[in-house]
């Protein structure tokens, strides 16, 4: 057990000093990968805060509920109670009195509103709902349609449709270009690692000869690709983290521009550590591949 | 011990190296390879160091069939053997200290007790001064000594050579041999392959004499 911790630490030493010893290669090769994986992780964040402005609850998903002309002050009791079961949400009655009122107010429409015989107005409800996914919304929507005196339920859903559409696309699209440029990363570091074996030829087979395990000389480039790929996620990161310092004006800019604040969330430590790791898993599958086809030659 | 019986040998191609050949080695012998190139000498080095293995028949080495191992096997079996090469395959990149180190860190010893064994691997060949010396700044009779120093340094029952005073003058071979007689004395067998009769008549060694492949 002792000898084998002590042979993983002398593989992990020995991966780091090849990783020292040529700094403008490790550098390259770091910058390389941290490239691939820059992408694809910005994308990732960029689409993460994307989702945060969909489920922005200030006014974004409100439901209009219309009862008829002629509902009485029992029926809107009723819906009342029947909101409240529900429970999907705040909701604020507008009665009709005060819809008319309201229109009132707004210029030029006084006269016109002066002129009409009667209210022509409906009681309503604006319900502000909590859920947000577009299917369960729709299943509300009908049902709510579907109570007494309800002349018409409005769901202000749309966009949030195409959002979410938009948002499927983008995260397929995402994966897709995660995809490539993973392939690119462990295409990166199985070369690096041939070129590695292809220097150490003297080295492998000697060991070979004397008695080295296969596990013993595969070792040190399973660290090499790891590491490798780990730092070059690590560096991703910092990418990323540059890059939204880049847009944080531009983005407040922009969102004064709809009178509101809007901040870029940035990603957190476990995001950081996820595509670190993911770096090295990547890092150590193109070790592994490279490592196997470059020793049959040895045999 | 290694007794070999009708051991043969066949390279893809059909070239037969080795035919036939029986022998027996006691434990603690001293035993010289001889024979013009060609012969099948390198040959049955390398099946005695397991590098290659046997088309035919069985040799056994330290108790282990070689013909017999699993592949995975052999590692384990290649560590209790002493292996010399006539080209000394050292690693030009690291320190004499670091080439005796090797095998050492191939086994999973620990570092101190490692570059203990190794220096006195070093002293025993007389290079414990320069175990800071890069294998460049050797002679060749010193890179030799080096090689053997990290052959011997897992104190291996068997020790086998190839050519080991191919590319020496008589003074540096004159050292190597007594070094060999030396590690014979205290209980190791040795073998050595050459193709200089003179090493052969100086002792009363058991000769093994090869000739197209067969023992003569």
């Amino acid at each position: 057990m002792k000898a084998w911790f002590a042979q993983h630490r002398a593989a992990m030493g020995s991966a780091l000093r090849r990783l020292w010893a040529t700094p403008l290669n490790t550098l390259l090769s770091l910058l390389v990968i941290a490239i691939a994986l820059t992408l694809p992780a910005f994308g990732y964040v960029l689409l993460d805060n994307l989702r945060d402005m969909g489920g922005d609850p200030s006014g974004t998903q409100q439901m209009s509920l219309f009862m008829e002309v002629d509902a009485s002050r029992k029926d809107v009791g009723e819906i009342e109670s029947r909101l409240r079961q529900a429970a999907s949400g705040k909701w604020r009655f507008v009665s009709k009195e005060e819809a008319l009122k309201r229109l009132k107010s707004s210029e030029d429409m006084a006269e016109i509103v002066d002129s009409l015989p009667r209210n022509p107005l409906p009681d309503a409800f604006v319900v502000e709902l909590t859920r947000t996914d577009p299917e369960a919304l729709e299943v509300l929507r009908k049902e709510i349609a579907g109570w007494p005196k309800v002349a018409h339920v409005q769901l202000d859903s749309a966009w949030i449709k195409r959002l979410d559409a938009f948002l499927k696309l983008a995260r397929l699209a995402l994966w897709m270009l995660a995809g490539i440029f993973g392939a690119g990363l462990v295409a990166v570091t199985f070369n690096t690692i041939r070129l590695q074996v292809m220097a150490q030829a003297a080295e492998i087979e000697l060991a070979r000869i004397i008695g080295a395990t296969d596990a013993f000389i595969r070792r040190p480039f399973y660290y090499f690709g790891a590491l490798q790929g780990g730092l070059g996620g690590l560096v991703a990161a910092g990418l990323v983290f540059g890059g939204m310092a880049l847009l944080a004006a531009p983005v407040a800019d922009l969102a004064a521009l709809y009178g509101t604040q809007y901040a870029l969330r940035a990603p957190g430590a476990g995001e950081v550590i996820a595509l670190a790791g993911m770096g090295a898993l990547l890092g150590w599958l193109g070790a592994q591949l490279s490592v196997s086809l470059s020793l049959r030659k040895f045999d | 011990m290694i007794v070999a019986s009708q051991l043969s040998k066949r390279y893809p191609g059909g070239y037969e190296a080795l035919k036939d050949v029986s022998f027996e080695i006691p434990a603690g012998g001293l035993v010289f390879i001889t024979g013009h190139s060609g012969a099948g000498k390198t040959t049955l080095i390398k099946l005695m160091a397991s590098i290659e293995r046997p088309t035919a028949g069985s040799l056994v080495v330290n108790g282990q069939n070689l013909s017999a191992l699993r592949r995975s096997a052999l590692p384990y079996v290649r560590r209790h053997l002493g292996l010399i090469f006539q080209d000394q395959k050292l690693l030009f990149d690291r320190s004499a200290l670091d080439n005796v180190l090797l095998p050492l860190q191939i086994a999973g010893l620990p570092r101190r007790e490692a570059v203990r064994r190794a220096q006195a691997a070093l002293d025993k060949v007389g290079l414990l001064a320069r175990e800071k010396a890069m294998p460049i700044a050797l002679s060749g009779g010193e890179q030799q000594r080096l090689a053997i120093a990290r052959a011997v340094v897992n104190r291996p029952a068997v020790l086998i050579a190839d050519e080991p005073t191919g590319n020496l003058d008589e003074a540096s071979a004159a050292e190597i041999m007594t070094l060999f007689a030396d590690f014979n004395r205290v209980g190791v067998t040795v073998v050595i392959a050459t193709h200089d009769r003179h090493w052969v008549e100086a002792g009363q060694p058991q000769v093994l004499q090869l000739d197209h492949g067969r023992l003569v």
